[in-house]
């Protein structure tokens, strides 16, 4: 990277959860939903000791896109490491419904999520994973109209039941920064061991979770650098091109063809996986 | 809350070296599908069964545990990789099968899932992906018309019950001490929330979404009903009576909305923030 362009470069990474969506939408058009002065606070945090936050770590942030109507759903993952309770799910799934029902009416709305997020807030157990159930619903309902874009910009990543969610996006967008897994490591570690999965090992890790290893094996769509223009001109080319004649969450048949030529005896390097999902890239 | 762990720990010792047909998601399928042959060409862990569901074809699903699984992560009836993929494919099949079809067949989801699988694997090959795969499929079902109905009859936990039941129009489950529904099991989610168990199990007590069974689920508003039967780990003919008329009857309800989305799960006593949220969305939402 030459001097002029990484002096003009602004970090996404680097941004919180609301200036990330006011750096996608287009200037001037930004209007925050069930934003913190709604009062719509966790129920669930006080009672267990935990401060809540008044927008619950979800940023619901309508404006334009282009030109184009857009909900853009960010969440802050330096809040409760971007778990999603209640309040913060329903924001997400409900911003969803509202834009699906908005093309079944005729208004074109698209949707973008910013994922940053460990998943389930286990102090909300039960409640964040129905609404992350919700958040699926309404993933595939609106895409029936309209491209929804993922970006995965880092550094939380994106884990638990919003990877299920991330995986059912139209495109997925991901910075070097990124990591995409079901599992979080000291969960895999906890539930199968240290020789299985070694938490600490931060290489390894993103050997296989990583952004790049995630492009290069076609479980995303688009890697671009951590410069709020590049993601947000990314995010803008896919809203433009709609959503793909098949989802990936579609390719059932690829991908247990190309699985049947693993052999789970032997546990995969990364590269085993780059050469059995060689040309799974669906864009 | 200590029973509840009893119960989970049970379950998982016994499928280390159990029949899968003796597990409870494999009883329930052969019980409400009268044994009809499986569809071919699944894996073990994943058992489709086509039979009739109040006269009317339908298909059933059900994940079993394979003791013999090539996945060594994913031999307990945990949804893997492969899992994810074919239960998307069991899904897809019906949706593509009934294109054309005024009457869309129902989708029975047999819920009986410790988790989905935790291993170096699974993150390897994209399980996140195969999860959605199978999730999607469900939702997409739903949205063409199909009915979908999910049956819990054992433990629903975290990913595995997001990708095998989640999606249903209407959610069903046995009222057992061995049903139970989590996004985590209590072990690690101590650790992940730096916790003591016990605390978590105090916590628990109190916070009804944080409580693992079915009682204080079902004060969530989420579940459609309960179904008391004598045998829930074993169905006798008086228990298939009965809960063939419960999925008859939320078939029935399916058949009577015209909705096709989840807001009726909304409504409940403890998510009751769920629909204010909605509300004051729909307030803001035009400018």
């Amino acid at each position: 990277m030459n001097h002029p362009s990484l002096l003009g470069r602004e970090s996404f990474v680097e941004l919180g959860a609301r200036a990330r969506a006011h750096a996608l939408l287009d200037a001037g058009t930004v209007r925050e939903l069930a934003g913190p002065f709604d009062g719509l606070v966790s129920p669930w945090l006080a009672r267990q000791g935990v401060v809540p936050q008044a927008d619950d770590g979800v940023i619901v942030a309508k404006g334009r896109i282009d030109g184009h109507g857009a909900v853009v759903l960010a969440i802050e993952g330096a809040f409760q490491g971007g778990s999603l309770g209640e309040v913060g799910g329903a924001k997400i799934a409900g911003a969803l419904e509202l834009a699906a029902q908005d093309n079944r009416r005729g208004v074109p709305t698209r949707a973008v999520i910013l994922f940053e997020t460990g998943g389930v807030r286990l102090q909300e157990a039960n409640l964040g994973l129905a609404a992350i159930a919700e958040i699926h619903a309404g993933i595939v309902d609106l895409r029936r109209y309209q491209a929804v874009v993922g970006v995965i910009a880092g550094q939380v990543g994106c884990f638990g039941g919003m990877s299920i969610a991330a995986g059912l996006c139209s495109y997925l967008v991901v910075t070097r920064e990124a990591r995409l897994g079901l599992n979080g490591p000291a969960v895999i570690e906890q539930e199968a061991g240290v020789a299985e999965y070694d938490s600490r090992d931060r290489p390894f890790i993103w050997s296989f979770t990583g952004g790049e290893q995630r492009i290069a094996t076609g479980l995303a769509d688009r890697y671009v650098e951590d410069d709020s223009a590049a993601i947000r001109a990314t995010v803008r080319a896919l809203l433009a091109a709609g959503p793909p004649a098949t989802h990936r969450s579609e390719r059932y048949a690829h991908y247990l063809a190309r699985l049947r030529s693993y052999d789970p005896a032997r546990q995969p390097e990364p590269q085993t996986v780059r050469d059995i999902y060689a040309d799974g890239a669906s864009s | 809350m200590n029973i509840a762990t009893a119960t989970a720990t049970a379950i998982a010792t016994e499928t280390e070296t159990a029949n899968p047909a003796a597990s409870r998601g494999a009883a329930w399928l052969a019980a409400l599908s009268g044994n009809a042959a499986r569809v071919a060409g699944y894996p073990a862990s994943v058992q489709v069964a086509d039979a009739a569901l109040g006269g009317q074809p339908a298909r059933f699903v059900a994940l079993v545990p394979d003791p013999a699984s090539a996945w060594p992560r994913a031999r307990h009836g945990e949804a893997g990789v492969i899992e994810g993929w074919s239960l998307a494919r069991a899904v897809h099949e019906v949706v593509q099968a009934d294109r054309d079809t005024a009457i869309k067949r129902p989708v029975v989801a047999i819920v009986d899932t410790p988790s989905q699988a935790y291993g170096r694997r699974e993150e390897a090959f994209g399980i996140h992906q195969s999860l959605a795969g199978a999730a999607g499929a469900y939702a997409q079902a739903r949205l063409r018309g199909h009915p979908v109905i999910a049956l819990l009859v054992g433990p629903a936990m975290s990913g595995a019950f997001l990708a095998h039941g989640y999606q249903a129009n209407r959610l069903l489950a046995l009222d057992d001490a061995g049903v139970e529904v989590h996004a985590m099991g209590k072990q690690a989610a101590a650790r992940i929330t730096m916790r003591s168990v016990e605390d978590l199990e105090t916590f628990a007590a109190s916070v009804p979404p944080m409580a693992y069974d079915i009682g204080s689920y079902a004060t969530l508003g989420l579940l459609w009903r309960r179904i008391r039967v004598g045998h829930a780990a074993a169905p006798d003919a008086a228990d298939l009576d009965i809960v063939q008329g419960a999925l008859l009857a939320a078939l029935a309800d399916i058949l009577a909305d015209p909705q096709r989305d989840l807001r009726s799960r909304l409504g409940g006593p403890n998510r009751q923030a769920s629909g204010r949220v909605r509300e004051v969305l729909a307030r803001q939402w035009d400018d």
